[in-house]
C-alpha cells in the first residue's frame, strides 16, 4: 500500500530548494515576554528538521506561527515562496500533529483522518480512498471504526499522523511527537515515524526537547534559546562541533574550560584549572589574550593509572565519584584545583586496565588537541 | 500484633459483617432520604388519587377498610379517566407543555452562546462572570419574581422608560399575559441551565478546535463538528433541568401570568383549594408525573446507548 502513500505535491516553482520554507526576521510577544526574537531560519525541501531547545525557549511558539495558530507581530513566513504570514490557519497548506494528539474523542479513527479531506470538500469516493491509503500506511487500517479512546498512545499517534499527512501538506509540523509516550516504545517509534515520514517524502519540522529524539530522527536541527537560534547543522556537526556554550551544553554533557591564548604564534590556551596548557587543533579566531570557552566531551578523554606523555592536553585527578553505564563507565575526577572533570570511558577501555578505576585512585587524563573545541560565545 | 487488637479484630469483623460498608452508606444516604421525604409523600398522593371525594377532614375515602374483619381495598380509576377526559386539564397540560418547551428553548438560545463565550474568556474573569449568573439566587425567588412586577407593569420602569423615550406612544402589555410569563420563565430558569452547560464547556479541550482549524474547518465549521457534537449531552441534560420543573411551575404563572395561559399547576391548586376534590388533584399529579418520565426515560435511554457505542 505504501505506493499509494499520500505524496507531497510537486510543485514547479522558482526559488531554489534550500528555502522551501524561510522565517524572516519573525518576533512573537506574549506581554512582555519575548517568545520569538528576530528569528530567521530556511529549510529544505523534503528535510526533516528539528526545533531543539528546553521549554520555555520559544520552539513550540515558532511551530504554532508557522501552523498560524498565533500571529507573529512582525515578519515574514513564506511556504514554497507563497508568503502565508496573513493566512489563517485554516487556509495554510501546513498541518500540524499536536503534543497531545487532539484526536477528536467522538469521531472514529476514519472520521478522524477524514475531517481535513471533508472540509476541503473533496468527493466522498476520493475521501474514503486516500483516507483508507493514510490509515494503511500508518498501519491503523483495521482500526478505522475504533473511537480515539480505544487505541493505545502509541496507535493514537499514528491515527494523528495519517490525520495530518492525509491532507498532503507542504509542511508537516510535528509537536513533542514522542512526549506522550512511554519511554520503552519512544525509541522504536521514532524510527518507525521516522521511516514513515521519508517514504512520503514531505517536509517536516519537529520540535522537541529531547536531544536524543532530535539526532534520531532529524536531517538538520536547531538549538534554540530563549527566542534565537544559537546554532543551524546536521547533529553531528552540532555535536562535533558545538559554536556556542548553550548548545554544547544541551546536546550531549562536556567539559567546560575557560582558556587565555598564551601568543599568537602557537595555538596554545593556559587555563587556571588545569596544570598543563591546552592545545587546540583549531583555535578559530582567538587572539592572544583572549578569554574563550572550550569544550571538550567526556567520552574524547582517555584514562590511565599512567602519567601522559604528552607535555599538553593532560590532568591529574582521584576519582571521587563513578556509575556503571551499561557500554561505559562514568567518572568524576576531581582535579588538584578543585574542578571536577566528566570521563565516559568505554566498557573495553575499562576491561583493557590491569586494574578497574575505584574511588581515590590517582588517574591521568589525557585528549588530542582535535578534541578541543572552541565555542563562539 | 499485641493480644487486645488480637481480641478487638475479630469482633470488629463480625459487626462489620451485618452493616453496610462506609461506601455504601455514603451512597445510600440521599436515596435513603428522596425515599422517606419524596417518594413516601407522593405514595400518599397517589393513594388519594384511588379514593373518593367525601365532606369531611381528611375531604377522600379510604381506599382500605376492614370491614366485619374483612380487608376491602376499593381502587377508584374514575379519577384519571375525569382528569383525561376533562378539557380544562387537557388543555392546561398542553398550555404546561408549550410554555415549558418555549421556555427551555430561548433559555437555550440565551444560555449557549453566553455560556460559550463566558467559558472562552479570560480564566480569571470567567468565576467572575459565572458569579454575575448566580447572583439572583442570593435573594429569594418569590421577592425576585414580585421585583419584575415592577419592571413590566403599564407604569412600570420598561413601559416608562420606552415612553420617556418616545418609543412607544402607549405602554406595552409586559405584566398579566403570555409576554409576561415567558419574561418570568426565562429569567428565572436561565441559571439552571446555564450552570451544567458551563461545565461542560469550560473542560473541553480546546487543542481540539485548533486542530479543527489546523485542517481546514473555519471556526463555524468546527463549532458545528467539534463543539456542538461534544457539548451534546450537556445541552440535554440542561435542557431537562429547566424542561421538567418548569412544566409544574406555579408562582410565576401566577404572579406574572394571566388568563391566556392557565398552566397545570394552577389547575391543581384550584382543585385542592378551591374545589377541594383532593383525589381529582392527586390523579392530575399522577398524569404530569408519567408525562414527565417520557422525557426522562429518553434521556435515559440515550445515556446508555451514547456509552454502549464507546
Amino acid at each position: 500500500m505504501t505506493n499509494e502513500a499520500p505524496r507531497l505535491q510537486k510543485s514547479p516553482s522558482a526559488h531554489t530548494q534550500a528555502d522551501f520554507v524561510q522565517i524572516i526576521d519573525v518576533v512573537k510577544k506574549f506581554g512582555d515576554a519575548m517568545a520569538v526574537d528576530h528569528l530567521n531560519l530556511s529549510i529544505r525541501k523534503n528535510e526533516f528538521f528539528a526545533l531543539l531547545g528546553s521549554s520555555g525557549c520559544g520552539k513550540s511558539t515558532l511551530l504554532r506561527l508557522m501552523a498560524g495558530l498565533e500571529a507573529p507581530d512582525s515578519g515574514r513566513i513564506l511556504v514554497d515562496g507563497q508568503d502565508i504570514t496573513a493566512l489563517p490557519t485554516y487556509q495554510r497548506p501546513v498541518n500540524m500533529m499536536f503534543q497531545s494528539y487532539a484526536l477528536f474523542p467522538h469521531m472514529s479513527v476514519e472520521d478522524n483522518a477524514a475531517y481535513g479531506l471533508r472540509r476541503e470538500g473533496v468527493a466522498k469516493a476520493e475521501v474514503r480512498e486516500r483516507v483508507a491509503a493514510a490509515l494503511d500506511l500508518v498501519q491503523m487500517g483495521r482500526y478505522a471504526k475504533r473511537k480515539p479512546h480505544q487505541l493505545s498512545g502509541g496507535q493514537q499517534q499514528r491515527v494523528a499522523l495519517a490525520r495530518s499527512l492525509v491532507k498532503r501538506p507542504k509542511l508537516l509540523l510535528l509537536d513533542e511527537p514522542m512526549s506522550a509516550l512511554d519511554k520503552k516504545i519512544r525509541q522504536q517509534t521514532q524510527f518507525e515515524l521516522g521511516n514513515i515520514l521519508y517514504s512520503v517524502g514531505v517536509t517536516c519540522i519537529m520540535v522537541t526537547h529531547d536531544q536524543e529524539e532530535a539526532m534520531t530522527m532529524a536531517d538538520r536541527l536547531a538549538v534554540m534559546n530563549e527566542g534565537r537560534i544559537l546554532q543551524v547543522g546536521t547533529p553531528d556537526e552540532v555535536y562535533e562541533a558545538p559554536t556556542c556554550r548553550f548548545a554544547a551544553e544541551f546536546i550531549g554533557s562536556t567539559n567546560l574550560f575557560e582558556g587565555v591564548l598564551a601568543d599568537d604564534e602557537s595555538p596554545l590556551f593556559d587555563c587556571k584549572d588545569l596544570q598543563a596548557p591546552l592545545r587546540v587543533h583549531n583555535p578559530m579566531n582567538a587572539r592572544r589574550g583572549h578569554k574563550v570557552q572550550l569544550s571538550l566531551r567526556p567520552e574524547r578523554i582517555a584514562l590511565a593509572h599512567a602519567p601522559a606523555t604528552q607535555d599538553c592536553n593532560w590532568a591529574v585527578g582521584t576519582v571521587e565519584q563513578y556509575a556503571y553505564m551499561g557500554s561505559y563507565t562514568l567518572f568524576y575526577v576531581r582535579l588538584p584545583s578543585g574542578r571536577l572533570m566528566e570521563v565516559d570511558v568505554s566498557r573495553t577501555a575499562v576491561r583493557a586496565m590491569e586494574r578497574a578505576p575505584d574511588y581515590g585512585h590517582t588517574v591521568y587524563l589525557s585528549w588530542g588537541a582535535d578534541q578541543l573545541v572552541v565555542l563562539e560565545k | 500484633m499485641s493480644a487486645a487488637t488480637a481480641l478487638r479484630r475479630p469482633w470488629r469483623a463480625r459487626l462489620s459483617r451485618w452493616l453496610p460498608s462506609g461506601r455504601t452508606m455514603v451512597i445510600a444516604a440521599p436515596f435513603v432520604f428522596l425515599l422517606v421525604f419524596f417518594m413516601v409523600p407522593f405514595a400518599a398522593v397517589l393513594k388519594i388519587s384511588f379514593s373518593d371525594v367525601k365532606m369531611a377532614v381528611p375531604p377522600y375515602t379510604a381506599i382500605a377498610e376492614l370491614h366485619d374483619g374483612v380487608l376491602r381495598i376499593v381502587l377508584n380509576f374514575e379519577h384519571y379517566g375525569d382528569v383525561l377526559a376533562n378539557p380544562l386539564y387537557i388543555g392546561a397540560y398542553l398550555d404546561s407543555l408549550k410554555v415549558a418547551a418555549l421556555t427551555t428553548l430561548l433559555c437555550l438560545l440565551i444560555g449557549y452562546p453566553a455560556c460559550y463565550l463566558i467559558a472562552r474568556a479570560d480564566p480569571r474573569r470567567r468565576n467572575l462572570l459565572m458569579m454575575a449568573v448566580m447572583l439572583p439566587f442570593w435573594t429569594s425567588y418569590l421577592i425576585r419574581v414580585y421585583a419584575w412586577i415592577g419592571l413590566l407593569k403599564n407604569q412600570g420602569l420598561i413601559n416608562s422608560f420606552l415612553l420617556w423615550a418616545h418609543i412607544i406612544d402607549e405602554p406595552l402589555k409586559l405584566y398579566h399575559n403570555y409576554t409576561g410569563l415567558m419574561i418570568g420563565m426565562v429569567y428565572n430558569y436561565l441559571p439552571y441551565l446555564m450552570l451544567p452547560l458551563y461545565a461542560q464547556l469550560v473542560k473541553m479541550d480546546l487543542t481540539l478546535l485548533e486542530a479543527a482549524g489546523n485542517l481546514g474547518a473555519r471556526p463555524w465549521q468546527a463549532f458545528v463538528t467539534i463543539t456542538l457534537p461534544l457539548s451534546r449531552r450537556a445541552i440535554i441534560s440542561s435542557s431537562l433541568l429547566v424542561f421538567i420543573p418548569a412544566v409544574g411551575e406555579y408562582v410565576i404563572p401566577e404572579i406574572l401570568g394571566g388568563s391566556d395561559s392557565v398552566m397545570v399547576a394552577r389547575v391543581m391548586w384550584d382543585d385542592f383549594f378551591n374545589a377541594g376534590d383532593w383525589p381529582a388533584a392527586s390523579a392530575a399529579t399522577g398524569c404530569m408525573v408519567l408525562l414527565l418520565l417520557l422525557p426522562m426515560a429518553w434521556f435515559q435511554r440515550l445515556q446508555r446507548r451514547e456509552l454502549e457505542a464507546r
